[in-house]
């Protein structure tokens, strides 16, 4: 009898252990989201940074680049055997190879990025722009359209379906890829993965893995919602 | 550029390939696990994908199977495997630490790019072709066999050869869950501020990975039947539909290394 009442009255000091103590170390634990929100918030905000700086990087640059290999037929298999080759290469691999030019920075993981990215990104556009119907371009020319205006009124917008399918391609696997930065710290998310497999911290690893599945799964609705706002004709006919 | 500098002197340190944590080693571990973990993607993976193709069904499963394995990180999947009860760091024979976790996540790593170009590589084969294969009298098995096979191989091939990629990536990312394989030299040398030995790592692994892509090119070209066919009918008149179809097939093997859904909805939209 004694021995209960004791119990009881110990009972309320020492708390049961959170859910994510080492004791229980829960997959699932909300009490650690609501804890370590800050922690969270902090490296989600890294996480989206870094995705959305080397796609913007990667966009900007595959314009240019993907209108100058069309010129010539060399400059194109040149430009699609090099990003072939880049595309080759693992992530853990290329980020070191940045190092002595970059640094411990998130540069590195955003020039790493980009490159991948810009891989997909000008094949697709390349591939856009070769799905034109002859027979539209050459009815703008019949018409008396410039060369300016024949890229930018007529063959981009025909091009860009194939173009944001390769976007979308790439924010996803850019948003998985940002993870492997936890090399040089600067992995987002996968900084908390990295931190939670070296500590054996379930509910910290699982959290922050399941944030990035979700952060790519709303980058890629975005992409698809920009799909419909900018080719309504294409709405009905593709998935 | 001092940290170039002793990248070169780690890469000509005989010592640094030698021995028990030897880059060598390290590197017949990983080549270990990419080609087990691969032969498994492929037991498992390719004759489903084939069936599904052949019956035309399941279409969306098997292009979008590759849209799932892109959105989620190998990085955390390794994590997870490694964090939980089973299969965790548990040794297993000569694929080291975590071995077993490491398999599991290549192994699921290396379905998606089978699956979808495989399924897609049978979706391809021209509808004459398969019904002319039909009105000679062929079984279901038949076609397949003599009709939509041969006629897929290129594509399926180069699903695999994407998947060997693939693989090899991701039994690189499984140092950073202190996994086996190559990876180690990065994140030890990363973790030790030995930036040399990392980059040094870095190296090896990016000429391995290029060196199995360049020689899995050359093996799809010796075994292509098309390619081997044409070369035989040199001069003689080949049906239109065998001459048309290396051309496609060959133009898409070339796209789908950086973006197999494109490809997949192009598909689509051709149909």
């Amino acid at each position: 009898m004694r021995v209960t009442v004791l119990a009881a009255a110990a009972a309320p000091p020492a708390a049961e252990p959170s859910c994510y103590s080492s004791v229980r170390n829960e997959w699932w634990c909300w009490q650690y989201v609501v804890d370590r929100r800050e922690e969270i918030t902090e490296a989600g905000v890294q996480h989206v940074g870094i995705t959305l700086a080397a796609i913007v990087l990667a966009v900007a640059l595959a314009f240019p680049l993907a209108l100058l290999a069309r010129r010539t037929r060399r400059l194109e298999s040149t430009v699609l055997a090099v990003s072939t080759g880049l595309y080759t290469i693992p992530s853990l691999a290329l980020f070191p190879l940045f190092l002595p030019f970059t640094g411990l920075s998130a540069a590195t993981v955003v020039l790493a990025l980009a490159l991948y990215a810009l891989t997909v990104l000008v094949r697709s556009l390349l591939d856009g722009l070769r799905a034109v119907p002859e027979e539209v371009r050459e009815s703008a020319i019949g018409q008396g359209v410039g060369p300016t205006r024949l890229l930018l009124r007529v063959e981009l917008p025909l091009a860009l379906p194939v173009f944001l399918g390769g976007l979308r391609v790439a924010a996803v696997s850019t948003v998985a890829l940002t993870t492997v930065g936890a090399l040089v710290s600067y992995g987002g998310l996968g900084n908390l993965i990295q931190h939670g497999v070296a500590r054996n911290f379930r509910a910290e690893l699982l959290t922050a893995s399941v944030l990035c599945v979700l952060l790519a799964l709303v980058l890629d609705a975005v992409i698809v919602l920009l799909q419909r706002l900018l080719t309504p004709w294409t709405r009905g006919s593709t998935v | 550029m001092n940290v170039l500098a002793d990248t070169w002197d780690h890469l000509l340190d005989p010592t640094s390939w030698r021995g028990g944590g030897g880059m060598l080693a390290l590197l017949v571990e990983q080549l270990l696990l990419t080609v087990t973990a691969l032969a498994a993607a492929t037991v498992v993976g390719l004759p489903i994908a084939l069936a599904l193709g052949h019956r035309g069904r399941g279409g969306f499963l098997a292009i979008n199977v590759s849209n799932i394995g892109r959105a989620v990180p190998t990085f955390a999947l390794l994590a997870v495997l490694v964090a939980a009860d089973w299969p965790g760091t548990a040794q297993l024979g000569p694929y080291g630490r975590a071995g077993l976790a490491t398999l599991i996540a290549l192994t699921l790593f290396g379905l998606p790019p089978i699956i979808t170009a495989a399924y897609v590589a049978v979706r391809e084969v021209p509808r004459e072709v398969t019904e002319a294969a039909r009105g000679m009298g062929m079984t279901g098995w038949q076609v397949f066999r003599r009709a939509e096979l041969p006629l897929a191989l290129p594509l399926v091939v180069s699903g695999l050869r994407l998947a060997l990629v693939q693989v090899w990536a991701t039994a690189t990312i499984a140092a950073l869950v202190a996994g086996p394989g190559l990876g180690r030299v990065i994140t030890d040398g990363f973790a030790a501020n030995d930036y040399g030995k990392g980059i040094a790592g870095a190296v090896v692994v990016a000429v391995v990975a290029l060196c199995l892509e360049t020689g899995s090119a050359l093996v799809q070209r010796a075994v292509d039947p098309q390619r081997r066919a044409r070369s035989r009918t040199v001069g003689e008149d080949v049906p239109p539909t065998v001459t048309e179809a290396p051309g496609t097939t060959g133009r898409r093997a070339t796209g789908d290394t950086a973006a197999p859904d494109t490809r997949g909805s192009a598909a689509g939209h051709r149909r």
